[in-house]
This record gives structure tokens, C-alpha cells and sequence, in this order.
């Protein structure tokens, strides 16, 4: 117990502080996963959208695919995308192992399901009658999606935390295909493993309380976005 | 409005972190040299003081890839590192003899050590030689931490078994799979024996409450090299930047700072160095 406020206020004087690498390391971690949660809703939500409204043959595989997506271990995600990434594999040309932009492309792999899966259960909630009512009055099909998409954005919102939160605490593919190289490929989660195996505890659970606190604090953004619209219903007490 | 202020807040939110993702230039590319080694020359602090210096001086980025050495030899093995920094001198020289990997040359040394319960229920502490210590083990059944993950530590501790003529396993014989710090505290929170470079030994300073029992034995010799990487192993291997820092590990002036790397925080130093001298010529 004793380590814990040991960490805590570890984690007080780095960040107040100002302690150089424990900011560009949390500042890294959020451009990282923020970069990879923007990707993901690009891929996931037209995905998602695609799967909810349209009728396709292999829809029902595709599905599965992203059902099963949701729930894609980062290590096993880390693995192949190393094999493609290292300079023997595929990808190798590229040189993009060891670079956050192949930790970006890691979580992009783990994040999109996640938001394709969420987007596409928040359309399949809406009422199809809303969508043939909004035909019926001419809607055009741009202007079906949108409204449908507003109709379903609180659980959109949720997709984007699900995805953000998916990745940002991700620790296994980060370490594979990143490195964990200092001042360049080093997140609060790989620091994480990094300090508490070197055996500076207080340090590793100062890094764990900033990555707690940075997901809270954008969290509790999206939340209050969220619930600010929620509270349109009128009070049922 | 609302839709339009979350949208403006979820832009701002993931948009704006788009400035300032490093990009890397096409002309740094063979600027980079990956460097493969060990957890323990990470861990104990050495390349966060070398890798610096040696890229102000040559000018070269390094990728230090810190695993097990089982791994990071075959990452360069593969081509997919430019130089290896390991501690297995009989899986080195495997690699050597396989052409592979080329130039081997000795950086430094420090040394293994046992620790274990203070009681020493297997009674190693009047042993003076490691493999009577191992053997003391396996008969009282002593609960025994192995690091289990092929790196350096683990290639020497089952050399070791196998000199003993022991194949060890059964309950007491624990495999943790994970590094050398992480060994240390399940052997402390167990209350067990294992075997440890003395660096790593000394970094977790107070929070492992074991003692050392077998120390100074010239079995447990913890002998670094350097190697670079044969360019057939991969079409993009880095050659001179592998060789420049091969080079560096093994110059006066890194040499220098290995010496007396860990003497102010440990009181003692973590390492001797020993470039240019023969496996023959070493001893604790």
C-alpha cells in the first residue's frame, strides 16, 4: 500500500514537475492512439454502416469477422504485423518497424472492429420505419445517412471511447512492433512494463495513474457530449 | 448546434493530434542502425549512456531492440537488426560458425550470482562450486525461479543443469517466462533460489530481501559481445552503421565509461571491460 502513494506522489512531481521524458512520452501515447482512433472511424464507421444497412451475400461471414475483430488480442495483432513489418517480411521495404507510425497501423488493426462492430449495432437499434419515413418524405440517400447517424450518435460516441480506450491501454502490440525505444517508440503502457521490470515500482505506478487519469480526462469529455444530449429526455420520476 | 459542437470538439480531439506524428525522411533511412540486445544492458541503465554518445559522435540513429538474447539473435539472424549486443557465448558462436552473424568481439563482463532464502533449506551457502549448488537444489526439492524465456541468463542456467547432469523439473522448478527483474521478485515473494546477473541484482537494491549464497565461481562468468550482421542475411542490413557501432563498444573511450558505469549509484561498478582479450584470458 505503502508503493502506491509512494507512486502517487512520484506521479505528482513528474508531471508537475515538468519532467521532459514523462511528458513526451504521454504526449506520444496520445497522438499515437488519437491518430489511430481518427483512422478507425474513418474505416469502421462506413463499415459499420455498410453492414447495418445494406443486404450483401458473405454479409453474414463479414459479420462474424468483425464480431470476432472485437475481440482481437493485441500481442496476436503485434506478432503479424511484425512478420510484415520486419525487414525480411513483405513490408520490409518500407522500414516502418520500429516507428510510431507502425504502432498507429498495429491499433488501427485492433480499434476499427471495435468501432465497425459498435457502429453497426447502433444503426441495427434505430427503428427501420425511420428510414422508410424519411424516404417517404425525400430524403435523399446522403441525406437519410446523416440523419440516421444522428439518430444514432449517442452509441457512436460510445464506439469512439470503446475504440480510444481499446488501444491507448494496449500494451502488446505497441512493445512488438514498436520497440519501446526510448524518445521514440516509448508509450506510457510500454514504459509501464519497461520500469516496473527494471524495479522502479514508484515510477511504473506514477506512468500508470497518468495513463489512468489522461483516458478519464478524455472519457469524461465524451461523456459530457454524450449525456448533454441524453438529458433532452424529460424527467420520468 | 449540438451535432455541430460535438463533431468540432471530436475534430479538435483527434485532428489536431495529427500535427507532429514523426515523420521520417527518405534521407535519415540509412541513418538508422537497429540494435538488438539484451533486457539486462537496457535494465541496468548502460545504453541509455552509450547509445547517446555514439549517435552524436557518428551521426547514425539507433533502434536499440531490448529482448532476450535468444530473440535478439535471431532478429539478427533474420537480417532485421544491423548489430547484436548479447551474453551467450555457446549460442554466439553457433551463430558465428552459421555466418550469420560476423565479427565477434568482446565488450565486458560482470557476473552471475545464486541468491536464495536466507534459512538456505538446500544448504549452498557452504558450497563453494555452482554445480554442487545446483545439485544441493534438485536433491532438497528447493524451490528454484528460472528466468525460462531462452535469453542469456537462461542459455547459461541450463548449461549449467546440463554440467550437473540434472534435467530439472517438477513442482520446485519454476519457469517465469518473464526478465530478470521480474525473475527477482517472484523469486523474493516465493522465497527461492534462482540465479541472476549481479547488475540486475543490485538495481532492485532493497526490494529483494534474498541474500547471495554462490558468488565468485568462474562458471558464472557473464561475458558481452558484440556482432555484427552479415549483410546476406537481408537485403536493407545497415553493414556500416552496424560495424560503427561495433566499433564504438569496443573503443577506449566507451571502454572507459563501462569501467566506471554504476560505481556512483551501486558504490561498485556494474561491468569490467574486456575489449581485445581472449574468453581464455578472463576471470572473476
Amino acid at each position: 500500500m505503502e508503493l502506491i502513494w509512494q507512486g502517487a506522489v512520484k506521479a505528482a512531481e513528474l508531471v508537475f514537475g515538468f519532467d521532459a521524458e514523462v511528458w513526451s512520452i504521454t504526449w506520444r501515447s496520445l497522438q499515437v492512439s488519437g491518430y489511430a482512433t481518427l483512422i478507425s472511424l474513418l474505416i469502421g464507421i462506413p463499415l459499420g454502416i455498410a453492414l447495418a444497412l445494406q443486404r450483401f451475400p458473405g454479409r453474414g461471414a463479414a459479420v462474424a469477422v468483425i464480431n470476432t475483430g472485437m475481440g482481437l488480442p493485441p500481442v496476436v495483432v503485434g506478432l503479424f504485423v511484425s512478420i510484415f513489418l520486419w525487414r525480411s517480411g513483405p513490408l520490409g521495404f518500407m522500414e516502418l518497424i520500429y516507428t510510431p507510425t507502425a504502432m498507429v497501423l498495429a491499433q488501427v488493426i485492433i480499434a476499427f472492429p471495435i468501432v465497425a462492430g459498435l457502429t453497426m449495432a447502433s444503426f441495427q437499434a434505430l427503428n427501420p420505419n425511420l428510414a422508410l419515413q424519411l424516404l417517404g418524405i425525400g430524403a435523399s440517400k446522403t441525406q437519410l445517412l446523416w440523419l440516421l447517424g444522428k439518430e444514432a450518435k449517442l452509441p457512436l460516441l460510445a464506439a469512439v471511447m470503446a475504440g480510444f480506450g481499446g488501444v491507448i491501454s494496449e500494451v502488446g502490440a505497441s512493445m512488438m512492433v514498436g520497440g519501446n525505444i526510448r524518445g521514440q517508440t516509448r508509450v506510457l503502457t510500454t514504459a509501464t512494463v519497461l520500469e516496473t521490470g527494471k524495479g522502479n515500482f514508484d515510477i511504473a505506478i506514477a506512468l500508470g495513474l497518468i495513463l489512468l487519469a489522461l483516458t478519464f480526462a478524455i472519457n469524461l469529455l465524451l461523456t459530457r457530449i454524450q449525456q448533454r444530449e441524453h438529458l433532452r429526455w424529460p424527467k420520468l420520476s | 448546434m449540438k451535432t455541430r459542437s460535438m463533431f468540432l470538439a471530436l475534430f479538435i480531439l483527434t485532428g489536431g493530434l495529427l500535427l507532429g506524428v514523426p515523420s521520417r525522411g527518405a534521407e535519415t533511412q540509412s541513418r538508422n542502425v537497429i540494435l538488438s540486445t539484451t533486457t539486462s544492458t537496457q535494465d541496468s541503465g548502460l545504453l541509455d549512456l552509450l547509445v547517446p554518445l555514439f549517435e552524436k559522435q557518428s551521426g547514425y540513429s539507433v533502434k536499440t531492440i531490448s529482448v532476450g538474447t535468444g530473440q535478439a539473435l535471431a532478429l539478427a539472424a533474420k537480417g532485421d537488426a544491423d548489430v547484436a549486443l548479447v551474453h551467450a557465448p555457446s549460442l554466439e558462436k553457433k551463430y558465428v560458425a552459421g555466418g550469420q552473424l560476423q565479427n565477434r568481439r568482446l565488450v565486458m563482463y560482470n557476473d552471475f550470482v545464486i541468491i536464495g532464502p536466507k534459512d538456505d533449506p538446500a544448504k549452498i551457502r557452504t558450497v563453494k562450486s555452482t554445480l554442487a549448488a545446483l545439485k544441493a537444489i534438485e536433491q532438497a526439492r528447493a524451490a528454484f525461479v528460472s528466468r525460462g524465456d531462452n535469453s542469456g541468463t537462461h542459455t547459461l542456467e541450463k548449461s549449467l543443469w546440463k554440467e550437473a547432469g540434472i534435467q530439472p523439473n517438477g513442482a520446485w522448478y519454476i519457469e517465469s517466462g518473464q526478465g530478470m527483474g521480474a525473475t527477482l521478485n517472484i523469486a523474493n515473494e516465493r522465497n527461492a533460489y534462482a540465479i541472476t546477473d549481479r547488475g540486475t541484482y543490485l538495481a532492485l537494491g532493497k526490494r529483494v530481501t534474498l541474500p547471495i549464497l554462490v558468488e565468485g565461481d568462474r562458471a558464472l562468468l557473464n561475458i558481452y559481445s558484440v556482432m555484427e550482421v552479415n549483410p546476406a542475411n537481408g537485403p536493407r542490413v545497415n553493414t556500416a552503421g552496424g560495424k560503427a557501432f561495433a566499433d564504438f563498444m569496443v573503443s577506449p573511450q566507451a571502454q572507459n565509461l563501462i569501467k566506471n558505469f554504476g560505481v556512483e549509484k551501486f558504490g561498485q561498478p556494474l561491468f569490467v571491460p574486456v575489449a581485445h582479450k581472449r574468453e581464455e584470458e578472463l576471470g572473476v
